[in-house]
């Protein structure tokens, strides 16, 4: 079958084989033959090639809860669990995951894979760092329990790992209490990029908070954004405050012509947006479902972009130097007439210890462009500002990174390899990513 | 409501107990796999299920249904539901050449399901209520050459329905036969997909709504209805040349 991440860029043959549990995951894993290499792919949500390889071993059908402590707050369950049918259990019960990413669609397996984070980086940090414990299958077909007082090395190396130390079967989640399913939102208008900075430095201590931003605007407007602040609302304490409710979402049927996706258009969204947004009510009470994941309303928005899909961009830049560096980047993109439909401005907190984890203390932007073949000169001189600033590209949105960029940013990239060679010494877990960056052959 | 799952590690049988544990019922499961069905279990606890209890069972050793299910309706304080979901999709160049082999899937797929509706059977009437919900398929529509043991098992089965819809009338007690499509679980793994193959959360859902409306032939997606009507009216010297 043709495989492709959520980017739609690039495309790949591979055989897809999702095993309905545990013991047939092992049968595949351990009977595969040394050449041929493999990587877990959980809902497809990467955008790039992380998930691509010559065989793809889904986890779809490994998708069971396994034991819901509520006194302690932890879930323990299969990987293939979307992080959807987790709110729908524990927000009747008063409980919630502590860090979302901005679509509920994404499987446990693949939010632990690539460390995903969400609005609250600043102050809760990424997705693992609220696993307490996850099951591996190595490549022998053994499965190995991790965490941070067991196989420590092999857990650091697996959170945020992209699958290439094994394929996650099981893991256990620590939940965080709520007291309704209802997010207070606060929206601050700023005009230009340093503006939004003050903003963003002023409410720091606010739980979640992401901007959006205007990448068209030029000169004195560059920059101009709005920034989202959320709380959760204290409710009544009623039940119905913590119901759970399947939305229903508009599907776009069909992959949409990718000239209707041009400078004009986007141009004609973004301030038509930015417009509004400033003269709206400054204070909302939104649903968790439209304050967490608005584009969920649109399922398969990637088809927008056109039969030869997008790239999405996002790095992340350490905080002294990163009003200058986002500045520069949004300077060359609009000189290079490009522009990017949604772009997304947050501030991180401190990195922690995972070997290939992405957020690092600063500010990260994300960007997404329609592919074509002037993007990516572009987007390596983007690359070279991101170096310069002392930055690093996301690997779940990377599909075009080279290796030498990766291995200059990601500076415990020769630490990975050596726990690798332990688990995997054939490198039966690679991809096509992974192959690309100089982490497998 | 109560509800007893027969083939509960299947992948529909799995997606409906899920919903009908979110909706707080009580559950029985029957199926082959220990290990599977405790995994189900769990499972089902944990999206919200009041009760979730399990008996293994190889559906093939008939003279255990009896016992067996007398004791999980026991178990279960009553019945509300009985699903039936086990089935198995043989290879069809295997079984046309060994009797042997198309006896063992017609049992599976066919007797055993009969030996069950009709241990089943009195308890429903004797409470003068309760639906009794069992998944045919599409294949029982029409004899076609690539599966036509796996068909006539399951056409069976939905003749058997038939009769004993009418028969349970007067007892207040609803028979539906469900025909799934092509349905993209384990079972159907080593087929290539394509637009008209649908997930078993979709056949799941279908089952749910229509156990609560009470609707007799219900098809999986709806649109197979449509399609096994025109496989049904082609004559059959158009059909003997037919190759799907």
């Amino acid at each position: 079958m043709e495989a492709m991440g959520w980017g739609r860029y690039p495309k790949a043959t591979a055989d897809l084989i999702e095993p309905a549990d545990a013991q047939s995951l092992q049968k595949i894993v351990a009977s595969q033959k040394k050449s041929a290499s493999c990587i877990s792919r959980g809902a497809g949500r990467s955008y790039g090639d992380s998930a691509l390889a010559g065989q793809l071993i889904g986890s779809r059908f490994l998708d069971s809860f396994l034991a819901l402590d509520e006194q302690q707050q932890t879930l323990r369950c299969g990987a293939g669990v979307k992080l959807g049918d987790i709110l729908k259990v524990c927000l009747p019960r008063g409980l919630f995951l502590p860090v979302l990413p901005g679509t509920k669609a994404v499987s446990v397996g693949g939010a632990i894979a690539a460390d995903v984070h969400g609005k609250n980086h600043h102050r809760d940090g990424s997705f693992c760092q609220h696993v307490i414990q996850i099951s591996l299958m190595l490549a022998s077909g053994e499965v190995v329990s991790c965490s941070a007082t067991q196989n420590q090395e092999l857990f650091r190396a697996s959170c945020g790992g992209m699958g290439l130390t094994g394929a996650i079967v099981e893991a256990t989640l620590r939940l965080a209490a709520v007291p309704s399913r209802y997010i207070d939102q606060r929206s601050l208008v700023a005009n230009n990029l340093q503006e939004c900075f003050a903003h963003i430095e002023d409410n720091a201590d606010s739980k979640y908070s992401v901007a959006w931003l205007d990448c068209l605007a030029t000169g004195d407007d560059m920059g101009r954004s709005v920034l989202y602040l959320g709380e959760y609302s204290k409710g009544k304490n009623r039940k119905s405050d913590r119901k759970y409710q399947d939305r229903s979402s508009i599907s776009v049927p069909f992959s949409t012509p990718s000239f209707l996706l041009n400078k004009s258009s986007m141009s004609l969204f973004n301030s038509t947006y930015f417009s509004l947004q400033k003269h709206k009510s400054r204070t909302s009470r939104l649903d968790y479902d439209n304050y967490f994941f608005p584009l969920d309303r649109l399922s398969n928005w990637n088809r927008l972009y056109g039969s030869k899909g997008f790239l999405q961009y996002q790095f992340v830049l350490p905080g002294e130097g990163a009003l200058e560096g986002i500045t520069t980047v949004l300077e060359k993109i609009s000189k290079q007439g490009k522009g990017s439909f949604l772009t997304v401005l947050k501030k991180f907190g401190e990195a922690n210890e995972n070997l290939l984890s992405f957020p690092r203390s600063g500010y990260t932007l994300t960007l997404d462009f329609k592919n074509e073949t002037s993007l990516f000169p572009l987007l390596d001189e983007l690359d070279r500002i991101v170096l310069d600033h002392d930055g690093r590209l996301y690997l779940a949105k990377d599909a075009r990174m080279s290796e030498a960029v990766f291995k200059a940013s990601y500076p415990n990239w020769e630490a990975f390899i050596t726990i690798k060679a332990k688990v995997d010494p054939h490198n039966r877990f690679a991809s096509l990513q992974s192959n690309r960056l100089g982490l497998t052959t | 409501m109560k509800v007893l799952i027969i083939g509960a590690t299947s992948a529909i049988a799995k997606a409906t107990a899920r919903i009908y544990a979110q909706q707080n019922c009580s559950l029985h499961l029957i199926a082959r796999n220990g290990e599977q069905l405790e995994a189900l279990r769990s499972d089902l606890l944990v999206r919200g299920a009041k009760t979730a209890n399990s008996s293994v069972l190889d559906l093939n050793k008939f003279a255990e249904h009896g016992k067996l299910l007398g004791a999980a309706i026991e178990e279960l304080g009553g019945v509300d539901i009985a699903l039936i979901c086990h089935g198995s999709l043989p290879d069809q160049e295997k079984v046309e050449i060994s009797f042997k082999q198309a006896q063992k899937e017609i049992n599976t797929n066919g007797l055993s399901v009969i030996s069950l509706l009709t241990e089943l059977a009195p308890t429903f009437i004797e409470q003068l209520g309760g639906t009794l919900a069992v998944i045919s398929s599409v294949a029982g529509d029409r004899g076609r050459q690539p599966n036509f043991v796996y068909g006539a098992a399951k056409s069976l089965v939905s003749t058997y329905l038939q009769g004993l819809r009418g028969k349970l009338l007067t007892h207040n007690v609803h028979v539906i036969d469900i025909r799934p499509g092509l349905v993209d679980s384990p079972m159907t793994a080593q087929f290539p997909k394509g637009p008209l193959w649908a997930s078993p959360e979709q056949v799941a859902q279908k089952i749910v709504k229509s156990i609560q409306r009470g609707s007799h032939t219900v098809y999986a997606p709806g649109y197979w209805r449509a399609i096994m009507f025109v496989v049904r009216i082609i004559p059959d010297f158009i059909f003997k040349r037919l190759k799907f």
